[in-house]
């Protein structure tokens, strides 16, 4: 551990904190259909996606009929998106010539980028065409983030609303918030990745004759213009197999800067427009230090665990730290292990080293964080309703405690919300643990797990938390491209995104319809460091008490066994 | 529910024309226009023009003379379509015997120096196209034997040649192989010629 690499971690979570802030009071200006200095060009744009698609802008939708059109635009998305993969082999912009996918493959990543996980069973340069990565990949970036954020929007009205019945419209809040916030930030991002270094060509591949001889074929793509999004939309899937490890994903420690920035701002910015809209600002203030406070926690511990001597490096005699096994040179450990929290602490997935070959607590720490409800800014809009979700529990505990009724933003929390939190993350549990569970007496399953021993424990529970979080980072090592893995990880996929998200929307529509109430000297404040200790409590115990037995089995057990096989070499 | 499946199958076909055509070209369009280079892959021609890799990406160097990259899990080593890494985990004997094996070997020619760890580890791309200053300087007294030059001489090309970190904290220090090893054939042209 170094100054040097303190003092990058904490300028990457200070500048994604930090420009969180105008680019949240931006969001709330989209959400809540406020004029923009965009307007000249987009709003003409804006005008023919309603009028082609039929939808009144004006026309406020109750809480079902917000979550049906989420369910049903998520639907249209799989069906194409499928038949896109299964198809590619006979549509344009193919240079390679790839095959279709197979059924199963084409389930799984449909369902994978439909829900934001953008967990990989192919590798990009050598099983997606051109189109599927532009028009399959990268569409589903955008309108999954959106369809994220526009559930965040919905929830902010509710509790902006005082005895309301519309949380919105759904239509028109993905629409603005792709056109006004995600297509912006990727064409000013995409261009200064480019100019870094990150290819955007529609070539074929190239043959390169080495210095020594041999040939080398690079693989290239339109990968700037889909890097971008992937970061910004908390998406993670990789152009390339390697990922964001890749140098043409991330060829420098400047582009490596920006991706981890982006992949945390807008998930940060999302809680900043909550509390504008919800006219709550001190209250965001006070999740914004909660999130802040566990990702630094994080990032300081995967940072230690990563210079830590391993026992390869110990029993071969040589310079022992850092864990250079899966990162890169120009990363080193601090850059990979920033990124590494504020990757798995986003639900964003993508990696620039190799989770699988961290030390036990370094990549245990990573399966933690996405546990813990992928809260840590979370992923762009399900972060945000995460985080709620810790906020009413938290309310709810203090009133039981102090007995106090239970009120949040004037808001009565009562049965039917606290039903629904323990609904929301007791899906999650359920799919992390009981896949797992399931997986692990399988023979049929076990065949493609790499590691042997508490190792290949991690790998299958990482899988199912990567898949349960719509992270998609993985513990690699895993060949997870065959129809058990493929099919059980896309169920836990779709668990993951619409367990969670239906739930909250319930939620928001309980919440719209009560009164809003003026604060009395009877309400537990919500914005403070008490409430902030609170909100940071319950993160911490409801996620211990869920994982720590699965924990211990793995990542806790491997550290010991690797500290005992490290001192006898 | 039918009421949703118009605008939902709408949006998505002009998402789909907005975002995944009119934008990736765009972007394509631009980026080649401005940036050339990096958007064609940073493309390393000869005098010839004929490409011999990406300054970007990692190639197979084995021969004395030359800086060696990290080992490489990607392919068969090195191989630009099947970008990866080993994944394997820290306690596992395949690496612990790999590191240990790698080790013996650069020990030989160190000349006592200490071995870095990226030395002995592959990357998580396996196209790393660094290596550490203390890497390449380890490998100065083999490359400087192989071109009957002195290792002082290699050293101070691998100074010259070392990347800082941004603002000396973001990021790590790092030697390019590759533009290292065409500055080695410009400067130090192996003495005689080679038997392939």
């Amino acid at each position: 551990m170094t100054f040097q690499g303190w003092a990058e971690i904490a300028l990457t979570i200070g500048l994604a904190v930090g420009l969180a802030w105008p680019l949240g009071i931006y969001m709330a200006r989209v959400w809540q259909g406020e004029s923009t200095w965009l307007d000249p060009v987009l709003r003409p744009i804006e005008s023919i996606f309603y009028g082609l698609s039929g939808v009144d802008r004006n026309k406020g939708q109750g809480w079902l009929t917000y979550t049906f059109s989420f369910l049903a635009f998520s639907a249209a998305a799989f069906f194409i998106l499928y038949a896109l993969l299964r198809f590619q082999n006979l549509l344009p912009l193919n240079p390679q010539g790839f095959a279709g996918m197979s059924p199963d493959l084409a389930f799984n990543t449909a369902i994978s980028f439909v829900t934001n996980t953008n967990w990989q069973s192919y590798s990009g340069e050598s099983a997606a065409s051109y189109l599927s990565q532009m028009a399959g990949f990268t569409v589903q970036n955008f309108a999954s983030a959106a369809a994220g954020i526009a559930i965040a929007a919905a929830l902010a009205r509710a509790f902006a609303a005082n005895r309301g019945e519309s949380v919105g419209n759904f239509w028109v809040d993905l629409t603005r918030i792709t056109l006004y916030v995600l297509l912006p930030v990727s064409i000013v991002g995409g261009l200064v990745l480019a100019a870094l270094g990150v290819p955007q060509t529609l070539s074929h591949y190239i043959d390169a004759h080495t210095i020594e001889g041999a040939k080398q074929t690079i693989a290239l793509g339109p990968v700037a213009s889909q890097e971008i999004i992937k970061q910004f939309g908390t998406n993670g899937g990789g152009f390339f197999n390697a990922n964001s490890a890749h140098p043409f994903e991330n060829p420098t420690p400047l582009t490596n800067m920006i991706a981890m920035v982006a992949m945390n701002v807008l998930g940060f910015a999302c809680v900043v427009a909550f509390g504008r809209v919800a006219g709550a600002r001190r209250e965001a203030r006070a999740l914004v230090i909660a999130m802040t406070v566990l990702l630094a926690g994080a990032a300081s511990a995967i940072y230690w665990a990563e210079t830590q001597p391993t026992p390869a490096l110990v029993a071969a005699h040589v310079v022992t730290t850092p864990n250079m096994e899966g990162k890169e040179v120009r990363f080193g450990a601090a850059a990979s292990a920033v990124f590494t929290a504020m990757t798995t602490g986003a639900s964003c997935g993508a990696v620039n080293a190799m989770h699988e070959s961290y030390t036990p607590i370094g990549g245990g720490m990573a399966m933690f964080l996405i546990q813990l409800a992928e809260i840590l800014p979370g992923g762009v809009g399900s972060g945000l309703y995460g985080m709620m979700v810790m906020a009413l529990i938290a309310v709810f505990v203090a009133g039981l405690m102090v007995g106090r009724t239970p009120e949040y933003l004037g808001k009565k929390i009562e049965a039917r919300e606290m039903k629904l939190c323990m609904l929301a993350s007791l899906i999650l549990t359920a799919s992390i643990l009981g896949f797992a569970a399931v997986a692990i007496v399988l023979p049929l399953a076990m065949k493609t797990v790499s590691a042997s021993g508490v190792h290949g424990l991690s790998e299958v529970l990482y899988a199912y938390t990567s898949a349960t979080g719509n992270n998609g980072s993985a513990f690699a090592g895993l060949t997870a491209a065959n129809p058990f893995w493929d099919t059980t990880m896309g169920i836990a996929m779709w668990l993951g995104r619409f367990g969670y998200a239906v739930p909250v929307m319930a939620i928001a529509g309980g919440i719209v319809a009560k009164p809003k109430l003026a604060p009395t000297a009877g309400t537990l404040p919500t914005h403070g460091g008490l409430f902030v200790g609170l909100v940071i409590g319950v993160i911490l115990i409801l996620g211990g008490l869920q994982y720590f037995p699965a924990q211990a089995l793995g990542p806790i057990v491997e550290h010991f066994q690797m500290l005992q096989l490290t001192a006898a070499h | 529910m039918l009421q949703h499946v118009r605008p939902a199958v709408v949006m998505m076909a002009l998402f789909t024309l907005v975002l995944g055509l009119g934008y990736p070209l765009a972007m394509t369009g631009v980026a080649g226009l401005v940036f050339p280079y990096q958007a064609g892959g940073s493309l390393v021609r000869d005098a010839s023009g004929q490409v011999i890799g990406s300054a970007l990406l990692a190639q197979g160097f084995a021969k004395p003379e030359y800086l060696h990259p990290r080992p490489s899990a990607a392919g068969n080593g090195y191989d630009a379509t099947a970008s990866g890494g080993s994944n394997l985990g820290p306690m596992d004997q395949h690496l612990i015997d790999r590191v240990k094996g790698d080790a013996a070997t650069l020990r030989k020619d160190a000349g006592g120096l200490p071995i870095p760890a990226d030395a002995v580890t592959t990357s998580g791309s396996g196209l790393d196209p660094d290596v550490t200053p203390e890497n390449a300087h380890m490998q100065a007294l083999r490359i400087a034997n192989a071109r009957g030059v002195s290792a002082a001489q290699i050293d101070s090309l691998v100074d010259q040649m070392t990347t800082p970190a941004v603002l000396g904290f973001i990021g790590e220090p790092r030697v390019n192989v590759l533009a290292l090893n065409r500055v080695l054939d410009q400067r130090f042209p192996v003495a005689h010629p080679q038997a392939h």
